[in-house]
Formats: structure tokens, C-alpha cells, sequence
């Protein structure tokens, strides 16, 4: 190694720029603060004594002969080695100043910028979404009127994955809020002896909202996040493209797969769901309260009208339905960039999540105004 | 040649479960060569590209690069060993969430204590090196074609200036004229900045002008060793495919 040194000389007519070492990037940090002051009319610069060099070596001193150049500096060299010449001759071909950065605006203007672009692309979101919406609906009466073009395995394959997968975490949270719902109550119903009560309490919070709601969310977690991630990917590695070039429609073989297995398979799980919460409200029953269980389920039959266990049930295929539809929306919006797949991935679950509460608010109101 | 190799591959054994990819691969790399990988498809090329990056585990024989050990290698050494190499992928393999700029300049951010005006110029020239126009300079990747692509991989590659170089089917995908120049962008590369460049390549222009030697690999094992010259002169037939 020899270390790269600038030995700067004032003659007559000219300032002599001798270079000198190995002008490369480890030196560069150094070389060019001991370059950065250096201004005059007439430069003579020496290349004769560069040892080893690299590109960055090369670039700080284009650097610097442009800042001389631009101000009215001329420049007379002694070339250097017939490889430092060659690099250095194809380094200066190619280059270039980076181009002077844009002002910054004030923050005001910037934030207003801004929230306008997120309203902007809101609204276009919204409007895709009502257009692939549109199509979707139009796809799913093709699919109906013609039930051949459904496509049975994928939708077999779906309710399988997305459906059966999801039991043993469905019925693990379900159990836990039976209990939980049994055990709050258990301790205010005992307070006034009635006890009893525990029943209809458990029995119409789980099946007619918590078990479809709680068995939504955690198939929205799971199912709208992979569909997303999946038909994202896809689309990334062009085989989505490459299903519309060979006439395969992406709706018929991605989304209508998808939708189908849900809406089918998202009131089975609320089944299990409705089940197991309900056990584990009696299990809470008959140890914190002494109703035991055929207490409990003649109590059911008795004072529970079975309409709750049906309005829970008609929510079940809605929610799926919001799941996949959007799920699906989201992974059709991936472009090319695999930030994307994140960023929609998290979308997806949020919007799914939010949107089966949301639904679920709706039905519960309607149903409690018309008296159901 | 009597310098010591730079890569010496001995005996190599690759094997994914059942399926043997290599059985006994030998060959040297010496410095400042550029040096071909050929053979048909599924031949184990990348693979064996890969094995040399420490993208993949040999199953058998020894691989040194740079005078160490691949399989014997610790984690601090690795990393020495991975800021002395460039690597083009096959598909440029940009980083999707920066610039084209950004990607070039990042190397240098992270491994240099270089100065951040002399870091984008720096990028900025080596992008003009490989071709590409300073208007994609801001653009994302995923607004450029794959030869653009293909190109600001190869400005990526180069930005710490390498003394090795991997290319993975540099000049596939590419219009022969910018093929053609890349190929003299690599000798002159090899000329100014001694780098030795290993690439798989299937590119018969490049096979003929560019390699200094190459490997021809089949059957698991390596078929060819040599130059052009001496493939000109066999008689197996297997090989003279390779000329055609």
C-alpha cells in the first residue's frame, strides 16, 4: 500500500496538482477534504504518480475537476498509466452531475399534498373496488345459472384449508368465551339468585353474536391475509397474466373458488363454534353455580327461541363472503413491488376485520329494530 | 498458468434429497480470467454459481474461493469474503422499494465511509456504464424492463468495484448491440480493474469473444475444460453441439 497523497505547487503561471499513491476507496474520505478548498485560475493536474486506483478513487477527481471546470478554472494534465487513462477516459464518458434537487415546499403545502393524494387515491380505490365488486357479481350469476364452469376441487381445496384448517384455533377461542362469558356472569347472576339465567345469557350472546363474529375474525386473520399474499404473488410472478393469456378467467379459477368455500365453509365453523362456546359456558355452570348439564340443555330447549341460532347462522355466509371478496380485491391490487405485499397483505386483514364488525353492528341493529 | 486459482472447486458432490446434481465437479478459476460455466438446461450451472456465493451447501468435495474454505468457513470471514464479490442474478434481483439509484448506492452506504455527493455520483456513473439513461435513475424497478433491469443489476454488482464478479446469464434477455457492449464493458472492466468474472452464460457471441476459459457441464460431471480453440479441435460429439 502506499498512501495516497495530494502535493499541491504554486508556480508562475499555474497551480501544479500532483497526485500521488493508491487513490482508492478507502483513502477517498481523506483525499477529498484535502481537495475540497482548492480554487484556481490555471491547474495543472499530475496523474503520472497514481499507483492503484479504483472508480471511486477516479470519481472524486472528476468531482473535483468539474467543480474547477464550472468555475472558469482551465485544466492542462499529465496523463497517468495506460490503465489509469483507460478507466479513467470511460469514467469520464459516463460521468455525469446529479441534477439539482427540487425545492423543498413549505410543510403546510407538503401536508396538503398530501392528505389530497390519500383522498384522491381513496376515492379511486373505493371506485375499483365497486367495479370489482360489479364484476364479481356478474361472474357469480354466470357461475349459478351455468354450475358447470364452477370449479369444484379448488373450492373443495379452499373449504379444506380455510375451513377445516381453521377448526382447532375456532374451537380453542370458542371454548375460552363460553367460559369467559359464563364465569363474568356466574359472579353478577349469583348476586341476585339468578342463577339460572346463566343459561339464556350464555347460550343467546354465543350463538346469535359471539361465535359467528369470533369465528369471522379469525378466519379474516388467516384467510384474507393468505388469499391476498397468494393472489399477489401470483400476479407478481405473472401467472396471472399468463392464466388470461391462456383463456383460464382468474375469476373462475382464483376468486369464485375462494368466495364459494368461505361462504360454505364459514357456517359450518360457526357450528363447531355455536357447540363448543355453549359447553363451555355449561362447564362454568355446573362447577361455579350447580346447573348441570342436562339442567342447562332443557333449559335451552325451553327459553332460548331458536331464531337466534338462525340469525347467527344467516350472518355466517355474509361474513365469508366480505372475507374473500376482500381478500381477493386486495391481492388483485399488489403491483410489482414486494413492499406491496405487506402493505396489502395488512390491509386486507384490517379491512376484512372492520368490515365484518361493521356488518355485524348493521344486522344486529336492524334485527333488534324489527323486533327479532 | 502457474498463479495460484482464485476459485478451485474439488470433487464437488451436490445432491437435493435423492436427486444428484453434481458427482465430482473439478475445476480452477485463476485471477483475472473471466471464466464460463456452460452446459444445457438442469446441467446444476447455477448451482454451481450459487455454491460459490455461499447461497448454497455443497454436500461433498471442497470449494475455496479466495483461499478459503466454503464449508469450513466462519461467519466473519463470510462476510470479508461477501464485500470482495459482485453478483448479478439471472433477473436483476433489485431491491423492489428503492430506486434504481438507491439500489446502486446503497452497497456504498453501508460498506464505505465514502462521502454521500461522491456515493450518488459514483451510482450515477456506473449506471451510465451499463447503459442505462440518467432518466431511470428515480424510477422503481418495477417500471423498468428486464434487460433495464438486468443492467442496473450489473451496476449494483460493480458499485464497491469488485475484484470478483458473478454473472448469471448477464447478457440473456438483452438486444444483441447492448449485448455486444456489455461484453465489452466486462473486458474492459477485466482490463482496468484486474476483476475476474465467473458467468454462466449461454450467449454464443459471448462464449466466443469474451470467456477465456470455460467448463461445459453434463451428466453430473464436467465435460470440457478449456478454450475455444481446443473445443474447436474435438471430435465428441457431445460437445460439438456446443458450436452449433
Amino acid at each position: 500500500m502506499h498512501e495516497a497523497t495530494v502535493f499541491i505547487s504554486q508556480e508562475p503561471e499555474e497551480l501544479t496538482v500532483v497526485l500521488e499513491g493508491d487513490w482508492v476507496q478507502s483513502a477517498v474520505k481523506r483525499l477529498d477534504a484535502s481537495l475540497q478548498n482548492l480554487t484556481c485560475k490555471h491547474c495543472h493536474f499530475d496523474f503520472s504518480k497514481i499507483q492503484d486506483f479504483d472508480t471511486h478513487g477516479i470519481v472524486l477527481i472528476l468531482h473535483h475537476l468539474r467543480r474547477l471546470e464550472n468555475q472558469q478554472c482551465t485544466l492542462r494534465f499529465t496523463q497517468g498509466n495506460a490503465h489509469f487513462s483507460k478507466l479513467f477516459s470511460m469514467c469520464e464518458t459516463h460521468f455525469q452531475e446529479p441534477p439539482p434537487s427540487g425545492k423543498k415546499d413549505f410543510f403546510v403545502f407538503e401536508y396538503l399534498e398530501k392528505s389530497g393524494k390519500t383522498v384522491i387515491d381513496g376515492g379511486k380505490t373505493l371506485s375499483s373496488f365497486f367495479s370489482f365488486t360489479g364484476e364479481l357479481a356478474h361472474h357469480i350469476s354466470a357461475a349459478l345459472i351455468n354450475p358447470v364452469t364452477i370449479r369444484l376441487r379448488a373450492t373443495l381445496y379452499h373449504i379444506q384449508h380455510s375451513g377445516a384448517g381453521a377448526l382447532p384455533i375456532i374451537l380453542l377461542t370458542s371454548f375460552l368465551i363460553g367460559v369467559v362469558i359464563a364465569y363474568q356472569g356466574a359472579t353478577q347472576l349469583e348476586k341476585f339468585g339468578a342463577n339460572i339465567f346463566i343459561v339464556e345469557m350464555v347460550t343467546i350472546s354465543a350463538v346469535r353474536e359471539l361465535a359467528p363474529l369470533l369465528t369471522a375474525i379469525v378466519v379474516a386473520g388467516r384467510s384474507a391475509s393468505a388469499y391476498t399474499a397468494q393472489i399477489g404473488v401470483m400476479k407478481i410472478t405473472d401467472e396471472v397474466d399468463a392464466m388470461r393469456s391462456m383463456g383460464f378467467s382468474p375469476w373462475d379459477f382464483l376468486v369464485l373458488p375462494r368466495l364459494f368455500g368461505l361462504i360454505i365453509s364459514l357456517p359450518l365453523l360457526v357450528f363447531f363454534a355455536d357447540v363448543v362456546s355453549v359447553f363451555g359456558g355449561m362447564v362454568i355452570a355446573s362447577t361455579k353455580l350447580d346447573i348441570s348439564f342436562v339442567e342447562f340443555i332443557d333449559r335451552i330447549q325451553e327459553t332460548v327461541p331458536l331464531k337466534h341460532l338462525v340469525i347467527g347462522f344467516i350472518k355466517a355466509p355474509i361474513f365469508g363472503a366480505i372475507i374473500a371478496t376482500i381478500g381477493c380485491f386486495r391481492g388483485f391490487q399488489i403491483d410489482s413491488s414486494t413492499e406491496s405485499v405487506g402493505k396489502y397483505t395488512t390491509i386486507s386483514v384490517v379491512n376484512t376485520i372492520f368490515w365484518v364488525i361493521a356488518v355485524d353492528a348493521i344486522i344486529s341493529v336492524l334485527l333488534t329494530e324489527m323486533g327479532l | 498458468m502457474n498463479k495460484t486459482p482464485i476459485i478451485e472447486a474439488r470433487d464437488i458432490i451436490t445432491a437435493f434429497g435423492q436427486n444428484v446434481i453434481h458427482d465430482g465437479v473439478c475445476f480452477n478459476i485463476y485471477p483475472q480470467e473471466i471464466f464460463g460455466l456452460l452446459g444445457g438446461s438442469g446441467s446444476g450451472k447455477t448451482t454451481l454459481l450459487r455454491e460459490m456465493i455461499l447461497l448454497q451447501k455443497i454436500s461433498g468435495g471442497q470449494m475455496r474461493v479466495l483461499g478459503r474454505d466454503v464449508s469450513t468457513i466462519g461467519r466473519d470471514e463470510k462476510q470479508t469474503l461477501r464485500h470482495e464479490w459482485g453478483v448479478l442474478f439471472q433477473f436483476g434481483a433489485l431491491f423492489t422499494s428503492l430506486t434504481i439509484l438507491e439500489n446502486v448506492m446503497i452497497p456504498m452506504q453501508e460498506y464505505t465511509n465514502l462521502p454521500v455527493h461522491l456515493i450518488e455520483e459514483s451510482a450515477r456513473m456506473k449506471l451510465s456504464l451499463v447503459g442505462l439513461p440518467p432518466k431511470v435513475t428515480s424510477m422503481y424497478p418495477s417500471e423498468l424492463s428486464g434487460g433495464m433491469k438486468k443492467r442496473a443489476g450489473l451496476a449494483r454488482a460493480l458499485a464497491l468495484d469488485p475484484k470478483l464478479l458473478f454473472l448469471d446469464e448477464p447478457t440473456s434477455g438483452l438486444d444483441p448491440r447492448s449485448a455486444r457492449a456489455f461484453d465489452e464493458l466486462i473486458l474492459n472492466l477485466r482490463e482496468t480493474l484486474n476483476v475476474t468474472v465467473v458467468m454462466v452464460t449461454h450467449d454464443k457471441d459471448t462464449i466466443m469473444n469474451v470467456l477465456d476459459r470455460f467448463v461445459i457441464l453434463g451428466n453430473k460431471k464436467v465435460l470440457f475444460d478449456g478454450t475455444i480453440e481446443m473445443l474447436k479441435k474435438t471430435t465428441d460429439e457431445t460437445l460439438k453441439k456446443f458450436l452449433n
